[in-house]
């Protein structure tokens, strides 16, 4: 089902001591899009991530769901809010079976949570689901950290490098999940990766960081051909991965 | 073969009060890395709390001594351990000794220092005989009980909700509550688990002794810890093979060594213990506190 709320971030500011790691970050997701977020190492996108999900907290600029600011509220309620995030470093329940990790989430919310097992079957784990956690491949671990994810029934999912350290044909698979995730449930994406492939196929806005400062916006086609952005980040001989 | 297999039974049932004892220890440790010494406290607080109700019907008793024990450990988690849960574990430790101490004075202050003798069930003491083998009722309703107890357990933090919760907690408490899981309410079931096991292990202390003194509690939550450590640190199947270990070791030492070396006993078993440590430093089977944290 389609939502018409509106994950938005106003003039984002963070500041370690006397380092600025953001610098009035303006960026909004809406419900069904699948915006990607680049930048270089150390451009500020992690942080951006953890101010959405109240990880960080902002020096300055508010983080709204729709019209209700999320300022003040700790991570475990803006989950419950509706923005769910994953982590670079996956962090599953490894002792837990894969269909315990799942339903450790879904047990929250109680009465109409999604169901279990069509969230592994979402995610094509199905027949992982009572392997423990720990056991799985790499892009398994992923893929599982999403359905997690999926268990807190998010509006909008901030993806923090979900292809790191994937084969490019599970970066393949990846693609076409996250496109058919956004198809069933209408979810808002937001995509933090390095992987240039998965990026420009997915994404239908993307938001260019360097150095905590938003550099470009616009379409995979716009930014892909955006001097500034190839100089930055994609580098002078790069090409788009797919047209 | 007798004598054996007597000795073998023997060896099952303190091994089933240590393990019981050690899963106490191993599931707050897992819940809130917190090795919580006061749980000795706890289950000479249980045995007291027999004594005190000797010529009730038993199995009321029981009751009675569980409800008291949980209540404690519900307590102690919320006036003493609760305000320090953000604390390093440093702090909390410092906190269960501080804890164990207080009780323990406290017990010394009502009922004095010397051991006091009562009786639950004399029956318990008389044998069964199966063929030429003599074992004790006790040995049986000891193994029978812990058996019981620990499948109850099992089955908890499997099929229900809030057992995956607390497994859950376990290896990443952050994460857990990120995910909405309840830390407080997992915690408080978590002391609320030890407080039963706590219990147990008092009325089976005691219907083995049939004395009460305030330093019991303390010397079983020793061995419970030394358990744990042999287990493998937050691994709760771990902890119950530590603790039917030290359990076995103990009796068969007692049974084997010659008599004037029968009392270097603990420095036997702890011999054994260093032993298993030298060749697996994180224990028998890895718990999530032996592992690096992300």
């Amino acid at each position: 089902m389609m939502d018409a709320v509106r994950l938005t971030a106003r003039d984002v500011g963070v500041s370690f001591g006397g380092l600025v790691a953001l610098a009035g970050i303006d960026l909004d997701v809406g419900a069904g899009e699948i915006v990607g977020l680049i930048g270089s190492n150390g451009a500020g996108k992690s942080t951006m991530v953890n101010v959405l999900s109240g990880f960080q907290k902002p020096s300055r600029g508010t983080v709204f769901l729709g019209d209700v600011s999320l300022a003040g509220m700790p991570p475990h309620r803006i989950s419950r809010a509706g923005i769910v995030r994953t982590f670079q470093s996956v962090r599953l329940f490894r002792d837990l079976t894969v269909a315990e990790n799942v339903a450790a989430a879904v047990a929250v919310l109680g009465k109409g949570a999604p169901d279990v097992t069509e969230l592994l079957a979402l995610m094509g784990i199905s027949d992982l689901k009572e392997k423990p956690a720990g056991s799985l491949s790499y892009a398994h671990q992923r893929r599982l950290a999403i359905a997690r994810a999926l268990g807190l029934r998010p509006r909008f999912l901030l993806l923090d490098e979900p292809a790191a350290g994937m084969t490019p044909g599970e970066v393949e698979e990846l693609d076409r999940t996250l496109v058919a995730l956004r198809d069933q449930t209408g979810l808002g994406l937001l995509l933090v990766e390095h992987n240039m492939t998965l990026v420009m196929s997915v994404c239908e806005r993307l938001v260019v960081m360097d150095g905590g400062r938003v550099i470009a916006r616009g379409t995979p086609d716009l930014i892909g051909q955006d001097p500034l952005v190839r100089q930055a980040y994609l580098g002078p001989g790069r090409e788009r991965a797919r047209p | 073969m007798i004598y054996v297999i007597q000795t073998l039974v023997d060896a099952v049932s303190v091994g089933a009060v240590y393990a019981l004892s050690a899963l106490g220890i191993g599931l707050l440790f897992g819940v809130m890395r917190l090795v919580n010494f006061a749980q000795g406290e706890f289950v000479t607080i249980g045995i007291y709390t027999l004594m005190l109700t000797v010529g009730l019907w038993f199995p009321l008793a029981a009751i009675l001594t569980v409800l008291v024990v949980v209540l404690l450990a519900l307590l102690a988690d919320r006036l003493a351990f609760k305000p320090v849960r953000d604390a390093d574990p440093a702090t909390m430790l410092i906190t269960s000794f501080a804890l164990s101490y207080l009780l323990q004075n406290v017990l010394v202050l009502i009922f004095g220092a010397r051991p006091i003798g009562f009786n639950i069930i004399p029956e318990l003491g008389l044998p069964v005989m199966i063929g030429e083998i003599r074992i004790p009722r006790l040995n049986i309703l000891t193994i029978c009980v812990a058996v019981g107890l620990l499948t109850g357990i099992a089955l908890f933090l499997r099929r229900t909700r809030i057992g995956i919760e607390m497994r859950a907690a376990a290896v990443d408490f952050r994460m857990a509550r990120l995910l909405g899981i309840k830390g407080d309410r997992v915690i408080a079931v978590a002391f609320a688990l030890t407080g039963v096991l706590s219990a147990v292990v008092a009325v089976l202390f005691a219907a083995q002794t049939g004395t009460a003194a305030p330093t019991y509690g303390l010397q079983l939550a020793l061995v419970g810890f030394v358990a744990t450590v042999i287990g493998g640190m937050g691994s709760l199947v771990g902890a119950v093979f530590g603790g039917m270990i030290v359990g076995v070791v103990t009796v068969c030492l007692q049974a084997l060594l010659p008599p004037e070396l029968r009392v270097f006993r603990e420095a036997f078993v702890y011999a054994v213990v260093i032993a298993i440590l030298v060749l697996r430093p994180d224990g028998l089977f890895q718990g999530v506190g032996s592992r690096e944290r992300v």
